[in-house]
């Protein structure tokens, strides 16, 4: 999930933090336009579709080479 | 020599525990009775003398009370040193007898939200026996559906566990469906029903079933393991008479006494108190999210115990929520990775699909007030709205 329209480098760093990150950065791309996070917290496996579900933006997936890569899609 | 640290007080609960699904104070039934059976139980429930047979017989009165409530013959009930042993003990002698029979079957089908007493005693198997666990996964409420997990018992399963009711989220498991395609396939069913047992009716379709005294009111070391006439079961451990050759060691019949007198009054009161708890917790459940923005409450919510409710908060710290609380004079527990000593997530949350962080499980005492549950409200908005601020924009 390279062509992200911005990357998040995350890691090192432990839950909630990615996920504030990432709600601070969400605004940063246009809607339709996608985010990645990277997070070797195993709390984000869980708390980075959590989010997508209760803040409506769509969870795109995760990739997991070279740690763990969570894509999201800004829906509004 | 002291005994520091012990002071003389009534054993009930401060208003502010909300942590009974961690353990309860003692029931005021279980006091008196812990009392007189350390005076009159003490002997050898083993030996033929007059003070030993009083023992015998007040052993013998205790696991006929748990038997009746379990839904179990007084000769299937062993008392053990805890909970945990009891799932040790169920697990492990269970998958023994049946591996025993000719290599065995050697798959061992777990709910993925069974409590870690159960899934580290399905991986001791693994390591040490050679079997192989099948996790079954759950929806977005932690339920169990009946026909996935009657889908992965099969002639290979050499036993499955499903929990009577979920300790972290509430939420209240299909065991007399899966009980009944366990049978049907000759597997036998284990049912850690620590969460359930005094508390709601339990489900009768089990093989072996496991609870804890102190879960329910009665004392700590006392633990409940009831295997069926019809199962086979081996222990684990080197022989040893004591506890019908289940459970190890010298019994403790006061204690054992003392859970069962617990568990009666619980057993008694269980409908009226479930009345009082369920309707406080539909309280939690219906304010919360009114009172509060991006909050999840996660737990089926119908099919639940009646006395506990678990949210997550977003952007929030569940240990920061523990000792916030905790200052505001609120004792509650969380799932989230940061108060675990892994700095793992709950796997229960992260198998339902739930936020993880900023997690708060609310357990209700027997004697839990309206009055307790509005100043915890008021307490958690005053807790949240601090610890969020600064990410007022998000």
């Amino acid at each position: 999930m390279t062509d992200a329209t911005l990357v998040l480098d995350c890691r090192g760093m432990r839950c909630p933090l990615p996920i504030i990150e990432l709600a601070r950065r969400i605004g940063d791309v246009e809607v339709g336009q996608t985010v990645t996070v990277l997070a070797d917290d195993p709390a984000a496996a869980s708390d980075v579709p959590a989010w997508c579900r209760m803040r409506a933006h769509e969870y795109v997936g995760a990739d997991g080479a070279d740690g763990a890569a969570y894509t999201v899609r800004r829906l509004r | 020599m002291s005994t520091r640290g012990v002071s003389e007080r009534s054993g009930a609960a401060p208003a502010g525990y909300f942590d009974a699904a961690s353990t309860e104070p003692l029931h005021p039934a279980a006091r008196e009775v812990l009392l007189a059976a350390a005076e009159e139980g003490w002997a050898d429930p083993a030996r033929l003398y007059g003070a030993a047979r009083r023992s015998r017989l007040l052993l013998d009165n205790a696991r006929e009370i748990v038997a009746a409530v379990v839904g179990a013959r007084p000769d299937e009930v062993t008392f053990t040193a805890s909970g945990t042993q009891a799932v040790q003990l169920g697990v492990l002698g269970t998958v023994l007898a049946r591996r025993r029979q000719g290599g065995g079957p050697r798959v061992v089908a777990v709910s993925a939200v069974e409590h870690s007493a159960v899934l580290q005693s399905a991986a001791h198997l693994a390591k040490h026996e050679g079997t192989t666990t099948t996790e079954v996964g759950v929806d977005h409420d932690g339920l169990v559906d009946a026909d996935a997990f009657a889908g992965a018992v099969g002639d290979d399963t050499a036993l499955a566990c499903l929990q009577a009711a979920n300790h972290e989220v509430g939420t209240v498991q299909p065991v007399d469906e899966v009980g009944g395609h366990c049978a049907e396939r000759g597997v036998p069913l284990l049912v850690d029903a620590a969460q359930a047992v005094g508390r709601v009716a339990l489900p009768r379709n089990w093989s072996v079933l496991t609870a804890s005294a102190h879960k329910w009111g009665g004392p700590a070391g006392v633990g409940v393991l009831a295997v069926r006439r019809n199962v086979r079961w081996r222990s684990p451990l080197p022989d040893d008479e004591r506890g019908g050759g289940r459970a190890p060691g010298f019994e403790n019949v006061p204690g054992a006494l003392a859970a069962a007198a617990a568990l009666r009054a619980r057993w008694e009161e269980a409908e009226a108190v479930a009345a009082r708890q369920n309707a406080l917790v539909e309280h939690l459940r219906a304010r919360i999210p009114e009172l509060l923005a991006d909050v999840e409450v996660v737990g089926h919510p119908t099919l639940r115990l009646p006395h506990l409710v678990t949210f997550s908060c977003l952007y929030l710290d569940g240990e920061a929520l523990v000792s916030e609380l905790d200052r505001a004079g609120f004792a509650i527990s969380s799932g989230s990775s940061c108060t675990s000593s892994t700095l793992r997530p709950s796997h229960v949350l992260a198998a339902m699909g739930a936020l993880t962080h900023g997690n708060v499980r609310v357990s209700l005492t027997r004697d839990a007030t309206r009055a307790d549950v509005d100043r915890f409200l008021a307490a958690v908005v005053d807790v949240v709205t601090r610890l969020r601020s600064g990410l007022e924009a998000l």
